[in-house]
């Protein structure tokens, strides 16, 4: 151990914190009050808007300089979507998309 | 158990497991970190159940490692994980119904379990409140075990798991089809993409998460006159 167990403990205590306390923060700004309206289509509109950025953000290493580097991802982006559109069967989608990944990087690329 | 309570674990268990396979080569992964500087897995276990959040705790390693100011620790912590404002946004309302379990389930809001908690579609034998207290349960189950787990067995894996991350990748696109094509416009998406792939470019894929969310909630604000009556049926129970 690279630090003592109470120093540790302070690091980890504050990540767990400051995790919790921004998990937090739109529930006690808003605590019992009504909801504003802005606040609130904000709500209904944002999932899709966030879930759109998290696929972005999982292929943001994606480097067009090489084939490797940006075949695998797309290629497997493609399969998943496919699977899903012709099935819609998550687990199936999510272990195809990754199987075919795998098989890339692993063997092909 | 009732049988609600049953059916509802059921669902979520099944809504569970492709991100089992999603966590399994990351929590492995950061309980080998974990391990290699020094720490057993009750201290990997530890981390991951009362932090759980996956970018924050691969950049705690360099914490352990560096010894780093608490201050700095802090500022980190918050910095990387700001997205997590947006999330709490859409479930003011649902949660208040929800009793001391809110606090659960909002400790347990990663990019996972809000994906989830986003993808739940109402059901008849179901529990709504259940399935997500399961469900984040479950998640926050597996990515502990797995943390312990990798600092437990070390580097030793019987088979080569490199992709295998791309799981998670694979989910959010699965869910977000799933959300095209539940909702009568797709502009959301295409406006984060978009913001997205400009911030990328200004930020570098390091730091665009913050600005590009930040961006893309300007956008919606400003187009709230269109897109509202597009997203919100007439009648308001």
């Amino acid at each position: 151990m690279p630090l003592s167990a109470p120093q540790t403990l302070m690091i980890i205590g504050a990540c767990a914190l400051c995790t919790f306390s921004e998990r937090l923060l739109p529930f006690v700004i808003f605590g019992e009050r009504p909801v504003p309206p802005l606040i609130r289509y904000l709500g209904s509109i944002l999932p899709m808007a966030v879930i759109a950025t998290l696929v972005v953000y999982c292929l943001r290493h994606i480097d067009f300089g090489t084939v490797s580097g940006y075949a695998p991802e797309l290629l497997a982006t493609a399969v998943t979507a496919a699977l899903h559109l012709a099935k819609r069967n998550t687990l199936l989608s999510v272990v195809g998309g990754t199987a075919c990944y795998m098989v890339l990087v692993q063997l092909v690329f | 158990m009732s049988e609600t309570l049953r059916s509802s674990f059921r669902y979520a268990f099944q809504r569970s497991l492709p991100i089992l396979i999603g966590f399994f080569p990351l929590g492995i992964a950061f309980g080998i970190l974990m391990r290699k500087i020094g720490y057993h897995f009750l201290w990997a276990a530890l981390t991951s159940l009362t932090v759980y959040a996956g970018s924050l705790q691969f950049l705690m390693i360099s914490f352990f490692e560096e010894g780093t100011a608490l201050f700095t620790v802090i500022i980190m912590a918050l910095l990387l994980n700001s997205r997590h404002i947006f999330y709490g946004i859409s479930f003011i309302e649902k949660f208040r119904a929800y009793g001391k379990w809110k606090y659960f389930l909002i400790y347990g809001m990663s990019d996972e379990s809000y994906t989830l908690l986003c993808s739940y579609k109402e059901q008849e034998d179901l529990d709504e409140k259940w399935v997500h207290i399961f469900s984040t349960a479950l998640l926050i189950f597996y990515w502990s075990g797995f943390s312990a787990l990798g600092a437990f067995v070390g580097t030793w894996i019987p088979f080569d798991t490199t992709g295998i991350d791309f799981a998670l990748t694979a989910l959010f696109t699965v869910i977000f089809i799933e959300q095209l094509k539940d909702s009568k416009t797709s502009l959301p998406g295409i406006i984060a993409i978009a913001s997205s792939i400009l911030c990328i470019f200004l930020f570098g894929p390091g730091n665009f998460l913050l600005p590009s969310l930040s961006l893309t909630v300007i956008i919606l604000v400003l187009l709230r006159l269109p897109l509202e009556p597009i997203i919100t049926p007439k009648e308001e129970s």
